[in-house]
């Protein structure tokens, strides 16, 4: 093939000597400067094989010299990352809860510090906008809270949880398994069912809810309240809203009075550092269902039994 | 030294060095118009930072600023959000057009005139005049032996080479940060590495491809001469050898004794010396000019001194050559810019230019995007209600806080409130305070009676409290809940 070598005529170039079907290809020289590039890039890839981790070995990587390694730059860069962080972590810890919503620059810093620790810590069963799942876990952003709604009260629920055993301050609240353990039977049952579908406007008064009234004043009123209004302080909910975190059709609700489900919720005190807690708390109350904080009321009116707010 | 064209036999090398290209200095029109041109490329690219433009207290009185930062583009009363960064791509597109628009009208003008690579190239090679002398004296100087002299010319020459190097990068960094205090910061080392290191490549960068790569970029490096092939025709403008008339060559003594046996061509090879890229323009059109038009001002100077008419080295078109050729005349250079493609280049290019002034001056400068919740899309409230969750990005483009107000429309019994608000005080619509020249977020909240289908259209405004009651509106969702459920 080489010595078909020639001058082509009409370039003043010589071929390369190989020809296909009659196409020859122009010896144009690269320029000699392109050569010394790429020496240059030879002698550039072997300092950069000593320098960093380079050649795969049976378990892992030779380390290279420098020492560098991406779990490492991810540390530092973790690290440089708390260390910008400091003065605003430092400055939530510093601030009382109840007087965040007045510093809005905090405040914002706050919320979106708890929806990260949210996304992390919580979407599992509250889901990622809070919304809960339906007759299972609690929405966060309605307007109806079991343990109330206000800034001290989430991070309370948030710190202790909802009955947590061998956690003395832990949320706890315990309905009755009025069905299970016979204490009202279904006929009964189905008045009281009846009479909760009225006071929450879901039924039109009759026979079955006046019956169920008395029930209800003899055996739920006690939590629940005489007109249903629920408890905070008991975690008992409010039946005359519109709100159901077990539904409130009358299959659910038989189903609730014949067995609650007596939800639970982890306590996060131990495990998250108070100001995660204060963030979460902030997160959560700005889901859009936050409460001012409640009136001071007598000390012994105003908090729950063991010092719950 | 082997070149690209002239390569033989068994033993051409691979690879080809450099042949050294000395420009002999020259003088004539278009050498004068090309200073022209470097000193308004010049002083606009090294002094367009220092203008001032005053636009108000909060907003920087730079008048061309990249400012990444904050995600602005400044050019002068002129403001570009990153959303309309089309602009950008519109002036891109423009310079596009008008790069095909110049090229099928005069050729590689762009090349030969005001591609930074050609302006820097032509600056150092006065450098090299300055220090080594003209031509001769450089090719002397670069064959001679390493004598005090040469070394201390040598030494002389790449510190002027580093300065100007040095002061093209200095100059880039200042289109990104207030020129004067940027620069009051990178000689007190207060500014950013960035700026640091981003000096410290466009210095290289300057240095060897001004002072060392020179016309190897034009050749091998810069993928514009391939295209332009594909822009030019016959009728783009070409600096052409006008061989019918200087062929055969000879000298001035030749062809007084042999009348009417020669061209007008002397081969004194004045046009050869002179070209900056290095090489013979006789050889017809090539790759490697970059239609400078120097050995035109080298040949009519040549012409002038032996008495024989200009041009015999010109800008000419294929079609003309075929003309000139047979015997005929050239159509006037105007003819030649103003044809069909020239015209629809011309008219596409401007079409763009006029659309874009016009969205400029139409543009709203307070924008609303609302965004819809989804998790979740509604929240069913104790008395009833259903809750929708919106988060609305107010810009307000103006360097100037604002006053706004937000309504709705479209969505019965709606009662809106923002994180700063509650449903107690909830109304038919909320005052938002806009910081200037920048994207308020606000997490709105809408409150609606659960009565009504699964999912309505609805629209959210916004307009401006403060005179100007231009504004921007939204067509979003509200979400109830499904009748079963």
């Amino acid at each position: 093939m080489a010595d078909k070598k020639r001058i082509d005529e009409a370039t003043g170039t010589s071929t390369v000597g190989h020809e296909w079907d009659g196409i020859e290809e122009l010896n144009t020289p690269l320029p000699r400067w392109w050569l010394w590039t790429f020496y240059a890039s030879i002698v550039w890839a072997a300092g950069y094989v000593v320098l960093y981790p380079a050649w795969p070995m049976l378990n892992s990587a030779t380390q290279g010299m420098l020492g560098w390694t991406s779990r490492g730059a991810l540390d530092r860069e973790m690290q440089a990352h708390a260390e910008r962080r400091a003065p605003i972590t430092s400055a939530i810890a510093a601030t009382p809860l109840t007087d965040l919503p007045a510093k809005p620059e905090l405040m914002q810093a706050a919320v979106q510090g708890g929806a990260a620790a949210f996304r992390v810590h919580c979407v599992q069963c509250h889901g990622a906008g809070g919304a809960g799942v339906k007759k299972l876990y609690p929405s966060l952003t309605d307007d109806d809270w079991l343990w109330g709604g206000d800034l001290a009260s989430i991070e309370y629920t948030i710190a202790h949880g909802v009955r947590n055993p061998d956690h003395k301050a832990t949320r706890v609240s315990q309905m009755p398994a009025f069905g299970r353990d016979g204490i009202l039977d279904a006929a009964q049952i189905a008045d009281v069912v009846s009479h909760v579908r009225v006071i929450s406007g879901q039924e039109k008064p009759s026979a079955a809810a006046a019956r169920g009234e008395v029930l209800f004043q003899a055996n739920c009123a006690v939590c629940h309240g005489a007109t249903g209004a629920g408890d905070r302080t008991v975690g008992a909910p409010k039946l005359t809203d519109a709100v159901w975190l077990y539904g409130g059709d009358r299959d659910s609700l038989t189903a609730t009075i014949v067995q609650p489900r007596n939800g639970v919720m982890p306590r996060w005190g131990h495990r998250l550092d108070p100001v995660t807690v204060k963030m979460l708390a902030t997160y959560v109350y700005s889901l859009g269902g936050g409460e001012k904080a409640p009136a001071p009321a007598p000390t012994s009116e105003g908090q729950g039994a063991d010092g719950q707010p | 030294m082997a070149s690209p064209d002239d390569l033989t036999g068994e033993n051409a090398p691979l690879y080809a060095a450099r042949k050294g290209v000395y420009p002999k200095k020259v003088d004539g029109p278009f050498r004068r118009f090309k200073w022209a041109i470097m000193g308004i490329t010049l002083a606009i690219y090294y002094g367009t930072p220092w203008i001032r433009w005053d636009r108000g207290a909060y907003a920087p009185d730079q008048a061309v600023l990249v400012d990444l930062a904050n995600r602005r583009f400044y050019m002068f009363q002129i403001e570009i959000w990153p959303h309309e960064f089309y602009y950008v791509a519109g002036l891109l597109i423009m310079a596009g057009i008008g790069l095909f628009l110049v090229t099928s009208a005069v050729g590689r003008a762009w090349c030969g005139y005001a591609c930074p690579q050609t302006v820097w190239t032509d600056l150092f090679q006065h450098v090299d005049r300055l220090v080594d002398g003209d031509r001769n004296a450089q090719i002397r100087l670069a064959n001679g032996p390493w004598t005090f002299e040469k070394i201390s010319k040598r030494a002389i020459k790449y510190l002027i080479y580093l300065t100007i190097a040095f002061w093209t990068g200095g100059a880039w960094i200042m289109y990104f940060a207030d020129a004067p205090t940027l620069t009051a910061d990178f000689w007190t080392g207060q500014a950013a590495p960035i700026a640091y290191a981003t000096v410290a490549v466009l210095t290289a960068t300057t240095f060897i491809l001004g002072g060392f790569m020179r016309e190897q970029v034009c050749i091998y490096m810069c993928p514009w001469p391939r295209i332009q092939t594909a822009m030019m025709d016959e009728k783009s403008l070409l600096v052409t050898y006008k061989d019918w008339r200087g062929e055969p060559r000879g000298s001035v003594k030749k062809a007084e004794a042999h009348p009417g046996a020669f061209g007008d061509c002397i081969d004194c090879n004045h046009c050869v010396a002179v070209c900056p890229t290095g090489i013979d323009i006789r050889e017809g059109p090539q790759i490697g000019c970059i239609t400078c038009a120097l050995c035109i001002d080298a040949c009519d100077g040549v012409m002038k001194q032996v008495g024989r008419p200009r041009g015999l080295i010109d800008y000419c078109t294929l079609d003309d050559a075929a003309t000139e050729k047979a015997g005929g005349v050239g159509k006037p250079v105007m003819k030649t810019l103003l044809r069909p493609r020239t015209l629809i280049y011309f008219g596409i290019w401007s079409a763009i230019g006029a659309a874009m002034l016009f969205s400029l001056g139409q543009r709203t400068r307070l924008d609303l995007a609302v965004q819809h919740e989804r998790s979740p899309l509604y929240v069913q409230l104790s008395d009833g209600h259903i809750r929708n969750n919106y988060t609305l990005k107010l810009r307000n483009m103006e360097t100037r806080p604002r006053r706004v107000a937000v309504t709705v429309d479209g969505l019965k019994g709606a009662a809106l409130w923002t994180e700063a608000g509650s449903r107690e005080t909830a109304g038919q619509r909320i005052e938002i305070a806009l910081a200037p020249d920048s994207v308020t977020r606000v997490k709105l909240f809408i409150a609606a009676p659960g009565d009504g289908p699964a999912r309505q259209d609805f629209t959210i405004a916004t307009r401006g409290l403060d005179g100007d009651p231009r504004g921007d509106s939204d067509i979003i969702q509200f979400d109830r809940p499904e009748a079963d459920q």
